[in-house]
């Protein structure tokens, strides 16, 4: 191996007293891929942040980080400001907002370099040429960051960082907000850079498939440490340590088995339509969803699959088409009673419950629909107890419990009305991918127990694999893809599909099996 | 800025108390006008001593303090009353033509010089502190729709906003149940912010004779009273003015910390 560019040496950070990091020791070689990988929390934004000298007010650092034989730790802001940006680029996880919004993209590109002495016309040109390496070429210097979609302004944001040649990029979960087919792009593009300028880069992540996909050396962050590293295929066929076993085991669900269904249809869709003024979000889609069947809806933003799924639980009204729940008419027609049928799970374990309610009052607000049950109180504690938590939950607020505990009561507060079908929309795609993994057991264990339907909207494919029997992939407000799980991922109808399969990053089969 | 707020509250705490006192007992009657006492200096049976018509200087500022707090306090309500649902209505119909014609009305009434309509209110119903009291309602009530709306608006967005509707619950219900609550500390602020200025105006227009009349004691009529003696009797002005000063800024480094105290995003840095 060759001479690494920054040598962290037993790197311990505590803010305010609060121990980070522990004895994280790590080599950045330049020319290559170093991945931090690991869960929310594992201290993996810390260790970039400290190498850049962003650390927030309070912390305390013991151990060193040695660049050009200096200590980045010990550096006083003054030597900062010459490092980053020169020797350090750091690029973030959303692009939306990592761009100033009154700036030409130009402007912001060549203000790195004019920051530095250079003259308005070199920068320029150097600005135009980055933006032409990171395959911007057709993008004129004067547009603005909200004319780009968000794949460009993460391209914008890496060419400010290319612009002055940084020794080593550190990129936090760079691909995280984009779609897959943009990640793929974006990933082989950082990829490239390395190769081509030799700089080393530090690859924050908690997706093991863009490890794999991308990584040259991998470091397994917890809690605070780092409990293995090593080159990405060796580390990948051995995982020797027990932590790195269960990651791995739960970023790959088993692909469901197939599950024998009724036939009875619950919620129907025929040639539903929805515009907003001259643009068609959901153009003439139908589908039908069975009794205890499990159906996939998957597509990349902007597809319209959010928009369907607001008309199907009645809070937008349609322009043309019908949907039917349970026989009866659905959507905006439907009465409480109806309504009550018809559940939904939303994305985000952090805003999905008043932070100012009790679990108790949370669980049992669709009680509205019905009208309050005597047993209200026994029933939100049965509901509880069917998604793994205990009835001595109820009096606690949402801030007490972690994500995956949110997520279970967003399940429960679904489930108290005994629904027949259940919409969760991207309801395990902000979880850490252990916790992921036992919401997903979760939901095909009430499946089985309980009857349920579900309408499964995500961008993920993996998950959608893990879950479902069946399912519908959503283009420009269209079905271009609608079978059974095994027949969609061995013979796609449509070139998107193969696409979106294709640009999935995922660990090679071969890297796992010993 | 824990001592600022503690300022903050101490100032306050001390005039309200002297309000709430006032009510029940005053060292001096202020009615009874005796110019035998006129103009004495401060004594132990009148610590700051009394004014040209021999009335008690400690009583008056009392009094004083009852009418501002009385006047800006009501004006408050006034606003939070009638502003808030407005902001929460015009919130929960966004973009549509309600909000447009709440929002716009507010406008028209900001476009308006505050003081001047006051002065117009109460030179066509009559001085009285109940007209310097709507006078000054009635601007308090688009600044706390703007704030109730400006907070409910990006609420809406959330998914527990979304759970609601699916449970099928209206907007007035949500807007109750789940909005109000999560805004009340942006309401709370506000509210102080509008109280020390509703003090403000109440000195403003007592001092041209168009709030509380005599004989109630009040700080703004005060001032004017003293006015032609500033040169020989220079407290009879510093005192009112004193007080005027002393419960503004407490109120507004109580609002200042309040806000701090109460905003989990400022909360969360300070930790």
């Amino acid at each position: 191996m060759t001479e690494p560019l920054i040598r962290v040496a037993g790197l311990g950070l505590s803010i305010h007293d609060m121990p980070i990091l522990q004895d994280v020791s790590l080599d950045i070689a330049p020319g290559r891929v170093t991945a931090l990988v690991g869960e929310s929390g594992s201290g993996k934004s810390m260790t970039a942040l400290a190498l850049i000298g962003l650390l927030p007010e309070g912390s305390q650092t013991t151990g060193t980080a040695t660049l050009d034989r200096r200590d980045l730790l010990t550096l006083p802001e003054r030597a900062w400001l010459d490092l980053r940006g020169n020797d350090i680029g750091m690029i973030f996880q959303e692009p939306m907002t990592a761009l100033n919004p009154v700036q030409t993209i130009g402007a912001q590109v060549s203000e790195t370099l004019r920051l530095r002495g250079t003259g308005r016309a070199e920068a320029e040109r150097i600005a135009r040429d980055r933006l032409d390496r990171v395959g911007l070429a057709h993008v004129p210097l004067d547009r603005y960051p909200h004319q780009l979609s968000g794949g460009q302004r993460q391209r914008v944001c890496i060419a400010m960082v290319i612009a002055r040649r940084p020794r080593l990029l550190i990129a936090d979960e760079p691909t995280t907000a984009l779609d897959v087919t943009t990640q793929a792009g974006i990933l082989a593009l950082l990829r490239d850079l390395v190769e081509e300028q030799g700089m080393a880069l530090l690859l924050i992540t908690h997706d093991l498939g863009v490890v794999a996909r991308t990584a040259d050396h991998v470091a397994v962050m917890q809690t605070g440490r780092i409990v293995e590293q090593g080159a990405t295929e060796a580390l990948f066929r051995t995982h020797a340590h027990p932590y790195t076993r269960d990651l791995l085991a739960a970023s790959r669900p088993a692909p469901r088995q197939p599950r024998a269904h009724a036939t009875a249809p619950v919620l129907e869709t025929r040639a539903v339509t929805r515009r907003y003024g001259a643009t068609t979000a959901v153009d003439a889609v139908s589908f039908t969803l069975h009794r205890g069947e499990s159906l996939g809806l998957v597509g990349e933003s902007g597809c319209g699959k959010s928009t369907l799924t607001r008309a199907l639980l009645g809070l937008e009204p349609v322009q043309g088409g019908e949907i039917a729940l349970m026989g009866a008419p659905g959507g905006t027609a439907m009465t409480n009673a109806q309504r009550a049928r018809l559940s939904v799970v939303f994305q985000d374990p952090y805003g999905s419950f008043d932070p100012r309610w009790t679990v108790a009052r949370i669980v049992t607000e669709p009680f509205h629909l019905t009208g309050r049950p005597q047993d209200a109180r026994a029933r939100a504690a049965k509901a509880l107890e069917q998604v793994g938590l205990s009835a001595s939950d109820l009096a606690k607020y949402p801030h007490e419990f972690s994500g995956g505990q949110r997520q279970r009561i967003a399940i429960a507060r679904a489930l108290i009305t005994e629904p027949e079908v259940l919409v969760l929309d991207e309801a395990v795609s902000a979880l850490d991918v252990r916790v992921r993994a036992q919401v997903l057991r979760l939901l095909d264990d009430l499946q089985a127990r309980l009857g349920l339907a579900y309408l499964f909207i995500s961008h993920d494919l993996t998950v959608v694999r893990a879950i479902c029997d069946r399912v519908l992939v959503m283009q420009n407000g269209r079905f271009v893809e609608d079978g059974s799980i095994a027949q969609v991922w061995s013979a796609p109808q449509s070139d998107y599909t193969a696409e979106l399969i294709a640009a999935a990053p995922t660990i090679p089969d071969s890297w796992l099996t010993s | 800025m824990r001592g600022a707020m503690a300022i903050g509250v101490v100032l306050t705490a001390v005039f309200t108390l002297a309000a709430a006192v006032s009510l029940a007992w005053v060292p001096y009657d202020v009615a009874r006008l005796d110019i035998s006492q006129r103009l004495l200096p401060p004594s132990l049976a009148h610590p700051l001593g009394t004014d040209h018509f021999g009335r008690d200087m400690v009583s008056m500022l009392m009094e004083g303090a009852r009418t501002s707090i009385a006047v800006a306090l009501v004006a408050v309500g006034i606003g939070v009353g009638a502003g808030v649902p407005l902001g929460l209505w015009a919130a929960a119909n966004r973009g549509g033509w309600l909000d447009e014609v709440i929002m716009r009305a507010n406008d028209l009434i900001f476009a308006f010089p505050s003081l001047v309509i006051a002065i117009l209110i109460t030179a066509v119903f009559g001085p009285s502190a109940v007209n310097a009291i709507l006078a000054i309602g009635i601007f308090n009530i688009p600044v706390f729709a703007r704030v109730a709306r400006g907070g409910a608006l990006p609420l809406w967005t959330l998914d527990y906003i979304m759970a609601a509707r699916v449970a099928g619950k209206g907007r007035a219900r949500i807007s109750a149940e789940h909005i109000l609550p999560n805004i009340a500390n942006l309401l709370i602020v506000q509210a102080t912010i509008q109280f020390s200025l509703g003090i403000l105006a109440e000195a403003a227009l007592s001092y041209v004779g168009l709030g509380a009349q005599p004989p109630t004691a009040s700080w703004g009529r005060m001032l004017a009273d003293a006015q032609t003696m500033i040169y020989t009797e220079p407290q009879l002005a510093v005192l009112p003015g004193l007080a005027i000063v002393a419960m503004v800024l407490g109120l507004n480094l109580l609002g200042d910390g309040l806000r701090d105290a109460l905003d989990p995003r400022l909360r969360r840095r300070a930790l």
